[in-house]
């Protein structure tokens, strides 16, 4: 049956039946790359160690970005890879759940269970949201569906905009995070492996775990039955629909569970920089980031997400700095020193996301896999 | 066989010609059910003015990204960059032409927005060719990959144009005979609005006579409809494709020229930001037909007019509350194509 | 001997993961009525299309008038003089019959004596002339299709089974309309599954099973014979309407 087959096309990995410890953490999805499980356990790795392992606040500000992002781009993997509908209101959800944290932290005073009721109402307003576009959209045509996300992600930017008395407007919202997060929070009285063990690291540590957490659950339910319904949906939607599969049902599901994982992605941001605003979650050129690290990534396969996340967010910080050390070497040349000027990186993320989608529709796990088992 | 035509069931099976009114009749009506609300008759004209530009400038915007959805089942959502483009274009002719715009000359001004336009249009006309060979050729039949490599096609083109005419926002003055306004008693209408709906105006029924009159126009009437039988009678479509690929770049090069005097302000995203409504006009519309393209254009231009009057904050939402009202009337959008 | 203006030889049509066409052999004369009968299923629609560019042959070769236009496309099958009307008539409802009439003749407008000719065989369409093709019946939209076809002279007429779904008085007028048009000298190749309009109509026969050629021969050959009838249509064709 077309739902068992992996989304590139290979087949699943059937060499070892006996299910371990790692079988059941990553519900039977292994990488089935020698190289990918490397570069997967080497981010794991120096994500959990950042802040033993490099001083200065840059690197563990880049760390926690990336498990943000990891969760974001997972979260809208499920729709865009798995469920193979294109939203534009995925920054929307990760909006919320920024505000929702934001405005509970500054109005109700910096506890936990402002952190808790932001979060819940957050993920309340996601679901309702998300169930709203999907019934309107989905009955219809899938491209209704992204072109109304487009609309409504900018109807509600536009609104956070302008409701400033709650929102902070384009100023966005500054909070005090609970006592135990702040840093001049000491968990040790002794630095651990030479770092002051403070309430950022304490942030740091939360962020990762939840964010590997949603990861793992993200995966297991790309994995059950009801993800095998989203891509037999995805591949074929008259046969599902023909095979008793209620699919806008499925695919409105679909846009919740993203939409929820998207908020609490936006929760963990906000708690991370202590503000929220439009710039750091609601802005249309984040859902265009998000877009690039899906599909550079590589679509359906999740651990794009953490691949895509990881390079995109490093290529953010640091690539410029390359960049700009090439633009300078080049500029006795007319055009050239302009086109790989720093600003411009984006220019080539976006040659490259085109080249993925026409060449590589896998991105770079569908690259890796198929490096590895040579029959196509 | 004589008989066919006193076919019985054809006599009794022949409805006459149903022209759809109602949403053509929504304009008027809701012009009209404004005014009250509005209060005073010269600031409802203002307004209804204001609409009716800012609607036709839209219309052009929408209209080339909606017939190329209905003959291709094609679904450009890189279609802005062909407005931010078209809007960019205007300055290879202000620049050197900078003293025809100073000139209190009318016909003078109109000679430049003219040569603008056809800057525009020739500019957008031919990316759009190459944009049509180069990104969404090898996407064809799949609504996925379409709108991720227009997608990509809009980040590379606005990058583009940073690198090319810089990242900061570049002025454009209106050319001088155009700026300021009609006053006519005490009812103040802007000139370029004025202007603005005579383009559009003229854009349209110039599109109608096309599509009505001409060979080409019963094509892409029935390419929208059969693009393969059309084939079979012994047309090209890929030609009729490309043709009406470059046409509606072309038209969304010289809806950006109109946009950006009006904003009077270059930026590369400015394509971008007005897609929103360009999406919500061709959802409102029925995907694919330009009729419903106009109306919806016109529509949300007046209902985002008086609502930004009568309640400043409602005005973006507006054109939300629009579109879900419409799509629960009429899920397919107002006038839908019949196909697919 | 005639000298067959289209040849088909070991056809092979692969429609996605389908194969539909196992090898299809058979020759069309100029002048001639073929039909082309089989039950659901067998192949015909494909074959037509084939022909016709719509779906690519595998393999095999489709020549015309000693051309081979096997991996020519659409357009230019039809420039060549081949005429398609399909099954589900593919009339632009959006378009006026008139409009749809002008769309069909690609070299000008239609002279009027074939005009009158046209009119007189489907005498409804007159009526009808100026309203959206949308708003005619089932007949008049199959008589709009036919018409289409023969707006301009082609030397091949392919139809997908013109009868179905059309009361009895209309099957009798189609009939009549193709008589007239084998008079006229036309080469038709019909795809029928009444073998009442076929039996009235072919000349030659050919009946397919299972995307191949299983019979063919003289139409009046299968008529005379009830036990070939059964045994290559089976219980699957309308014995009479």
């Amino acid at each position: 049956m077309t739902a068992t087959s992996a989304p590139t096309g290979l087949p699943f990995d059937e060499t070892t039946p006996r299910k371990g410890a790692l079988q059941t953490i990553l519900s039977s999805d292994l990488p089935r790359s020698k190289v990918l499980s490397f570069i997967l356990l080497a981010i794991l790795l120096v994500l959990a160690a950042t802040p033993f392992l490099f001083s200065g606040s840059q690197p563990i500000s880049t760390a926690a970005k990336i498990c943000v992002f990891i969760v974001l781009v997972a979260s809208y993997d499920l729709l865009l890879g798995y469920s193979g509908i294109v939203s534009f209101a995925h920054t929307m959800f990760f909006g919320i759940g920024g505000y929702g944290v934001a405005i509970a932290l500054e109005r109700l005073g910096a506890t936990w269970t402002s952190v808790g009721l932001g979060l819940a109402a957050a993920l309340g307003s996601s679901a309702v949201l998300a169930v709203a576009i999907g019934l309107l959209s989905l009955r219809v045509r899938a491209i209704f569906f992204s072109m109304i996300t487009l609309a409504v992600a900018s109807a509600v930017a536009v609104l956070a905009s302008q409701l400033s008395d709650i929102t902070g407007g384009e100023d966005g919202l500054s909070f005090q995070l609970p006592h135990a997060l702040r840093p001049a929070f000491r968990l040790l009285s002794e630095p651990f492996l030479g770092t002051v063990v403070n309430g950022r690291i304490l942030a740091y540590y939360l962020l990762f775990f939840v964010a590997l957490g949603t990861f793992l659950l993200l995966l297991r339910i790309v994995n059950s039955p009801f993800g095998r319904v989203l891509q037999a949906i995805r591949e074929n939607e008259f046969r599902a629909e023909a095979l008793g599969y209620r699919v806008v049902a499925y695919r409105t599901v679909a846009s919740v569970i993203s939409a929820l994982a998207a908020t609490v992605a936006g929760a963990l941001m906000a708690l991370w920089l202590r503000y929220n605003g439009p710039d750091t979650t609601l802005s249309f050129s984040i859902m265009i980031d998000i877009l690039l690290m899906v599909v550079i990534g590589g679509m359906g396969t999740m651990y794009g997400a953490v691949i895509g996340a990881t390079l995109f967010v490093l290529a953010q910080s640091y690539l410029q700095v390359l960049m700009e050390a090439g633009s300078t070497a080049l500029s006795g040349i007319p055009v050239l020193p302009n086109l790989i000027h720093p600003d411009r990186w984006l220019l080539w993320l976006g040659a490259l996301f085109i080249v993925s989608v026409y060449a590589f529709p896998g991105g770079i796990v569908g690259r890796l896999r198929q490096g590895r088992s040579s029959q196509a | 066989m004589s008989d066919l035509a006193a076919d019985p069931s054809a006599v009794a099976e022949l409805p006459r010609t149903k022209t759809d009114w109602l949403p053509l009749a929504i304009v008027p009506a809701l012009a009209l059910a404004a005014l009250p609300f509005v209060g005073e008759p010269s600031s409802w004209v203002t307004l209804t003015v204001a609409g009716l530009a800012m609607g036709m400038m839209i219309f052009l915007m929408a209209s080339g990204l909606t017939l190329v959805f209905g003959l291709m089942d094609i679904i450009n959502f890189g279609h802005g960059v062909f407005i931010s483009l078209g809007a960019y274009a205007t300055l290879l002719v202000l620049g050197p032409l900078a003293g025809w715009a100073q000139a209190e000359s009318v016909w003078l001004n109109l000679a430049l927005l003219m040569l603008c336009i056809l800057a525009a249009m020739a500019v957008t006309g031919i990316v759009g060719a190459v944009f049509e060979r180069v990104i969404v050729r090898p996407v064809y039949g799949s609504h996925l990959k379409q709108i991720l490599v227009t997608m990509g096609g809009l980040i590379v083109a606005e990058q583009a144009i940073h690198a090319i005419w810089g990242a900061s926002p570049i002025p454009i003055p209106l050319p001088e005979t155009l700026r300021g306004a009609f006053i006519l008693g005490d009812v103040v209408m802007e000139r370029y609005r004025v202007f603005a709906v005579a383009v559009g105006l003229a854009v349209f029924v110039a599109m109608q006579l096309i599509l009505n009159r001409t060979r080409i126009g019963l094509l892409i009437r029935a390419g929208v409809e059969n693009p393969e039988m059309v084939e079979a009678l012994g047309y090209r479509i890929r030609r009729l494709f490309v043709s009406v690929f470059v046409a509606g770049s072309a038209l969304a090069g010289l809806g950006g020229v109109m946009w950006g005097f009006y904003r009077q302000t270059l930026t590369a995203g400015m394509g971008m930001e007005v897609m929103v409504l360009v999406f919500i006009v061709i959802i409102i519309g029925g995907l694919g037909s330009v009729g419903g393209c106009f109306v919806g254009s016109i529509l949300v231009a007046l209902v985002a007019n008086y609502v930004g009057f009568l309640a400043p904050k409602l005005a973006l939402i507006s054109n939300i509350l629009v579109m879900a009202l419409v799509l629960i009337w009429r899920p397919q959008g107002l006038f839908p194509v019949a196909r697919r | 001997m005639r000298e067959p203006l289209l040849q088909l030889e070991a056809v092979q049509t692969h429609i996605g993961p389908y194969h539909i066409l196992h090898g299809v052999d058979f020759a069309v004369p100029a002048g001639s009525l073929t039909m082309l009968l089989g039950r659901n299923g067998a192949g015909k629609t494909t074959t037509l299309r084939t022909i016709m560019g719509l779906w690519q042959a595998s393999s095999g070769c489709i020549r015309f008038d000693g051309r081979d236009i096997t991996a020519t496309a659409t357009p230019d099958i039809a420039r060549a003089g081949i005429a398609y009307v399909p099954e589900s008539m593919a009339i632009f409802t959006d378009l006026t019959v008139r409009e749809n009439i002008v769309l069909a003749a690609r070299s000008g407008p239609v002279d009027s004596a074939r005009l009158d000719w046209m009119l007189g065989l489907f005498p409804a369409l007159k009526r009808f002339w100026n309203l959206p093709a949308g708003n005619l019946s089932g007949g008049q939209k199959q008589m709009l299709a036919i018409a289409r076809a023969i707006a301009e002279p082609r030397r091949l007429l392919l139809v997908d089974e013109p009868t179905k779904g059309l009361a009895p008085v209309m099957v009798r007028s189609m009939i009549e309309a193709f008589k007239a048009l084998k008079a006229a000298g036309e080469t038709i190749l019909l795809v029928e599954q009444n073998f009442y309009a076929a039996s009235a109509l072919g000349d030659d026969v050919l009946v397919m099973d299972d995307g191949r050629i299983v019979h063919s021969g003289a139409m009046s050959d299968l008529v005379a014979d009830p036990n070939l009838q059964q045994r290559l249509l089976g219980l699957s064709l309308d014995a009479h309407q």
